[in-house]
């Protein structure tokens, strides 16, 4: 038995010794091959009295099975040394910048998320979205609105006009939205709940106007609708826009030839810094008008106005994401300026939910 | 409008405050736009000479004493040649901002001398003109008061902002009636003075034209002496932002802001023969007031004698027989005009004056000759004088506009019940005759309102003077269930376009919708109906036929200020002709520079090449799978518009019929009329032309079909012509066995002088996936055999050896 102690010995320090896995596989070969010292003695067994197996067998299986095992432990040292080893070869600078995922560099401008903003408000209220088109009629944009023929309010508008025809029809473009208005009550009976956003024009262009800009109206037709809702909707929409618990607005009358009675609406503000604050403040500033529907609009929707009623607002697109975002100025809001649209622009995926929150 | 508070308390008692009265002016709709409380005239104070002696050194200078109040004289430099000891005027002590010079006082020193303030000069407190000397006051105005006080330069300016359908509002004594109404005070009693005139007015009138003049009212005064106005009159006209002129002309201008009556007055020396209102001829030169000479056309109505056209009807007096301070007879005019023609004369002719702004917003007629008298008696009390009768011409129209008012219209559309007295209250106060009893009641509008025609006009009345703060907000009905999709499939087209377009790196703009005619014709358009007829600059006169040259000129000024790779896109509109059908919805993107999907520029993992025809390409397919389209159900045919380069571009089509859209690098000459420098690709979609889905009973998707049998890849590369497309190939590829062909991808393209001139080599990895059993060789083979036949047929393509 010292016999085996001694080669159990020699065996596990010749393992230890193995220094890669060639050198480990000449001593699995060495000590459990066919010709190996352990297989050798294991092949005695046979020839050995009954007593003499009894206690060899059991102790070379054991022998044969402590080095099977020193053997695959062995195997395993090795075999993480050397992909370490490797590993350590193929060390790399992480700190490498990478480049940013298209979608971090993208941009949507400030208007289509604002227009995206006020639908995600509005089609909670049960308003649709209608669009018309951006060169109009003097009919749509102008009489059927209830502007008479040179009325002075007319002049008001300084509007961009095409030349005139051979049949003295001069198309224009519009100088609100106000004309799908009309074109949604000739398409559709009420009860009319819509949001127009949309393309306007005015020749007019200085710091606060752009011959170009947004517009977002609304129009809400049915046999009830009265200052008291308008004056609800406009004060949760604000409160909702821009995001505050609570905001003070005043509505004053004013006068559209398309509404009767004609309001306008200021919001209580506090410009004493380099941000507009909402509820707080004491500066009016002067976000909307609004109204119910003038009779003669009605009529020129194909509705008669002592069965129907309702009201209509408009309201500057770029005007209120100025003011909740900042944008010191409204013409840069043209000039495609890359900096400018990284800057004041939204990812792609920010899109703006009520159940999100608009903005994040 | 401008007014101030002395001029408003002339026609109204009332113990409000400045405040509350601005508070009341903007709830009621006459929105208060500036109040001027004068404050910078707080700082004058009156002060007296005490001693004025030679400047040591400057002849036109004289050092000054000056007590002003407190008891310690001060030194003062000053050059007026009426600074004499025992002047009593009006002094600035340093610090002081003086109106006329534009300047805050410091302590000067002049020629040695130090001067502790200013002694002003009219013009220096924009009192007039004056700069001959300083403010001379009577000895006895109190020494060390407020200058402004005495002078009555306290009282504050209210400017509104008058909507147009207010004409009543155009006067002061219009603004008071309003102001009542609200509560703050009551009205003075007015009446027109009884002019007991002396003879019948010599200078008779005829109307011609009485469509443009229902009436006119003249009457002579003789023998007035034209001085200046009084300084109470001078004071208020200056307040307001108007020149003192002369009495007779002042009178005119006071009584247009103070009863919103506008006037003329000719000076009746010069009038030659009697007066016709007509139409002017033709050509007809007429000498404004204002010196300048226009010539008239037919449908402008004028005021002309036998010598011609002395005045334009409603708009501007005529230099030639305007007063002077000469004039000793006058002719004093209260007419009626028409407010379409005045707004159209004045619009044509470009003049922009208080009659006319008056006058075309419309002027109270019951007013013509009660104006007359007012204005005749000024003028009698100003400039002395002896009035003839009056003369008037034309017949002035009574208001005969009755409304029948049922009260409940109030509540039907404010939602706030207001008390049928207190309604009838309100429109009483307003001028408004109500008559009846019960539910409705008869309203008769007054003739200053010619903007009140019916019911809802009447509900405004009561609503603005009731009070729009007392109607509470009233939530909007729900509509009573989850809301529906609410936006159009173009509009949801338009935001899914937008938002896979910035997730492939792009920057949103929004460009003009009008752009030069070079670069409109550059793009296919230019047509003629479709130029402004009055744009801003040449640069806005077109409206666009594509979104792209907008980019275009937008990426080039983004390289001019050194971003130059710049991926831009815009999600709108361009127009094909000026109706609503040729207005169309597209989205257009440009990518200039290195601009790719992966980053721009270098970078040590590899640096972005130029744009080219494919990086469109991709972000056109992007823009169709967003929308909805699978990219793979389209084709792409080669070239594309003008615009384009020939070799480089490529049309997006569905089926024979339908275009969606084109991408490709710019041709050079496009660039170069856009003055843009590339390399840079672009490209347009129509997304008003991809056809809506078809609508499915359920969302539920068809089920997944997986094979348990091993999917089989080969490659294949063939050799074909340069100009044969590889959508050709690649459909020759798959349709050889379309059941068992699941995918054919291009995985090589090489064009070398190996394969011989004019060909290109295009490798294939065609993947077969059977879904019954696992192929055979001999089963690959065939379909691999098909395969080649078909490339060959259809392409002339040869297996590379």
């Amino acid at each position: 038995m010292t016999d085996l102690n001694t080669l159990e010995t020699e065996i596990l320090a010749a393992i230890g010794a193995a220094g890669d896995e060639a050198a480990l596989d000449a001593v699995r070969v060495g000590a459990l091959g066919k010709k190996g010292s352990i297989s050798e003695r294991m092949k005695t067994l046979g020839g050995m009295s009954a007593e003499e197996r009894q206690v060899m067998g059991p102790a070379l299986n054991g022998l044969k099975n402590a080095v099977g095992d020193a053997i695959a432990a062995r195997k395993q040292v090795l075999k993480r040394a050397a992909i370490e080893q490797r590993l350590a070869t193929e060390k790399v600078d992480v700190t490498l910048p990478v480049r940013l995922s298209p979608a971090e560099a993208g941009r949507i401008h400030p208007i289509s998320q604002v227009v995206d903003e006020i639908t995600a408000i509005f089609s909670d209220m049960g308003f649709s979205i209608a669009e018309g088109p951006d060169i109009e009629t003097d009919y749509y944009n102008f009489t059927a609105l209830n502007f008479p023929e040179g009325h002075p309010a007319r002049e008001m508008h300084d509007t961009f006009f095409f030349n005139e025809k051979e049949d003295g029809e001069r198309m224009l473009l519009r100088t609100h939205t106000s004309p799908v208005q009309i074109r949604t009550m000739e398409a559709q009976k009420p009860p009319i709940r819509i949001v127009i956003p949309g393309k306007t024009y005015r020749c007019d262009s200085d710091a606060t106007h752009s011959p170009m800009f947004h517009q977002l109206e609304g129009l809400v037709v049915d046999k009830a609708a009265n200052v008291a809702n308008m004056k609800w909707v406009l004060e949760e929409f604000c409160k909702a826009f821009f995001e505050v618990p609570s905001l003070n607005m005043r509505f004053r009358p004013s006068f559209f030839p398309f509404t009767e009675p004609s309001l306008e609406v200021d919001i209580q503000c506090d410009r004493s810094g380099s941000e507009v604050k909402f509820g707080e403040g004491s500066d009016w500033m002067e976000i909307l008008g609004c109204g119910m529907v003038h009779p003669n609009v009605l009529r020129s929707g194909g509705l008669d106005p002592d069965e129907y009623q309702g009201f209509a607002w408009g309201i500057g697109i770029d005007r209120i994401a100025m003011l909740k975002y900042g944008m010191p100025d409204l013409r840069a809001f043209f000039d495609a300026d890359a900096r400018w649209i990284s800057h004041y622009g939204f990812r792609p995926l920010d899109l703006p939910t009520l159940f999100g929150g608009l903005s994040g | 409008m401008k007014f101030t508070l002395s001029w408003l308390k002339d026609h109204l008692e009332t113990e409000a405050s400045l405040d509350e009265i601005v508070e009341a002016l903007t709830m009621i709709g006459l929105e208060v736009e500036a109040v001027d409380s004068r404050a910078q005239f707080n700082a004058f104070v009156i002060a007296k000479v005490l001693t004025a002696e030679r400047h040591p050194d400057a002849d036109k200078l004289q050092v000054l004493s000056v007590d002003t109040g407190d008891g310690k004289p001060v030194q003062v430099v000053c050059g007026a040649p009426n600074a004499r000891a025992g002047l009593v005027g009006a002094f600035a002590a340093p610090g002081t901002y003086v109106p006329g010079i534009d300047l805050t006082l410091a302590v000067g020193n002049i020629r040695g001398v130090e001067s502790h303030g200013m002694m002003c000069s009219e013009r220096e407190l924009e009192l007039s003109d004056a700069h001959d000397g300083i403010i001379d006051l009577p000895a006895d105005a109190p020494v060390g008061t407020s200058f402004a006080a005495y002078a009555g330069l306290d009282d504050p300016v209210i400017e509104i902002g008058i909507t147009p359908n207010r004409p009543d509002a155009l006067g002061v004594r219009g603004i008071a009636r309003d102001l009542e109404a609200a509560g703050i005070g009551t009205m003075k009693p007015w009446a027109a003075p009884k002019i007991a005139g002396n003879g019948a007015c010599p200078v008779k009138v005829s109307i011609e034209t009485p469509q443009f003049c229902p009436a006119f009212g003249l009457r002579l005064v003789r023998g007035v002496k034209n001085g200046p106005a009084p300084k109470w009159m001078q004071q208020r006209l200056r307040a307001i932002g108007l020149r003192p002129i002369s009495a007779l002309v002042d009178i005119t201008n006071y009584v247009t802001f103070d009863l919103g009556r506008p006037l003329h007055v000719f000076d009746a020396a010069k009038v030659k023969g009697h007066l016709a209102v007509r139409e002017a001829r033709e050509g007809e030169a007429f000498l404004g007031l204002d010196g300048r000479e226009r010539t008239l056309s037919a449908g402008m109505c004028v005021i002309a004698d036998d010598n011609g056209v002395e005045s334009l009807s409603g708009i501007m007096g005529g230099e030639e027989t305007g007063c002077t301070a000469e004039t000793t007879d006058v002719l004093v005019e209260s007419a009626l005009w028409e407010p379409l023609n005045v707004a159209r004369t004045g619009r044509t002719l470009g003049i922009n004056t208080d009659a006319r702004y008056r006058f075309e917003r419309g002027a109270d007629p019951a007013m013509m000759a009660p104006g007359l008298d007012h204005a005749t008696a000024l003028v009698i009390e100003l400039c002395g004088g002896e009035a003839s009768e009056a003369e008037i011409a034309g017949e002035v129209p009574q208001p005969d506009l009755i409304v029948d008012f049922p009260f409940s219209e109030i509540r039907r559309l404010t939602g706030i019940k207001v008390a049928d007295d207190r309604a009838v209250e309100i429109l009483e106060s307003l001028g408004f005759a109500v008559s009846g009893t019960g539910e409705t009641v008869q309203v008769a509008v007054p003739s200053w309102r010619p903007d009140v025609f019916g019911k809802a006009d009447i509900v405004e009345e009561v609503m603005r003077v009731n009070g729009v703060n007392r109607i509470a907000p009233q939530p909007l009905p729900s509509m009573g269930s989850v809301s529906q999709k609410i936006l159009t499939l173009g509009q949801t087209r338009s935001r899914n376009a937008r938002r896979a377009l910035a997730a492939r790196g792009m920057l949103e703009a929004v460009t003009w919708s009008f752009i030069s005619e070079d670069h409109a014709k550059a793009f296919g358009g230019g047509k003629p109906e479709l130029a402004l007829a009055n744009p801003i600059s040449a640069d806005m006169a077109h409206m666009r036929p594509s979104l792209l040259p907008g980019l275009l000129s937008a990426a080039q000024r983004n390289a001019d200020h050194g971003v130059g790779d710049v991926a831009l896109f815009e999600v709108s509109h361009l127009f094909k002709g000026d109706r609503p059908e040729e207005q169309h919805r597209v989205a257009s993107g440009i990518r200039r520079g290195t601009a790719k999907l992966d980053g721009s520029g270098r970078h040590w993992a590899g640096k972005a090449e130029a744009v080219t025809v494919f990086d469109a390409k991709a972000d056109a397919l992007a823009v169709l799978e967003a929308c909805g389209l699978e990219a793979s159900k389209v084709q792409i045919e080669a070239g594309g518009p003008d615009w384009l380069h020939p070799g480089r571009s490529g049309t997006i089509r569905l089926g024979p019929k339908i275009v969606l859209g084109a991408f490709g690098e710019l041709h050079p000459m496009t660039l170069e009329t856009l003055d843009v420098r590339g390399p840079v690709c672009g490209f347009e979609l129509y997304l008003d032309a991809i056809p809506a889905p078809r609508a499915k009973p359920t969302r539920t998707k068809p089920a997944l079909q997986l094979s348990a049998f091993p999917a089989v890849r080969r490659d294949f590369a063939f050799v074909l012509e340069r100009d044969k497309d590889a959508a050709a190939l690649l459909r020759a590829a798959s349709g050889a066995d379309k059941k068992l062909i699941s995918s054919v991808a291009v995985f090589d393209v090489f064009e070398g002088a190996s394969l011989g001139e004019g060909r290109k080599s295009v490798a294939i990895e065609v993947t077969l996936q059977p879904t019954d059993r696992t192929l055979t060789d001999e089963e690959i083979d065939a379909v691999s055999q098909k395969i080649i036949d078909n490339v060959a047929k259809s392409t002339g393509g040869v297996l590379r050896g």
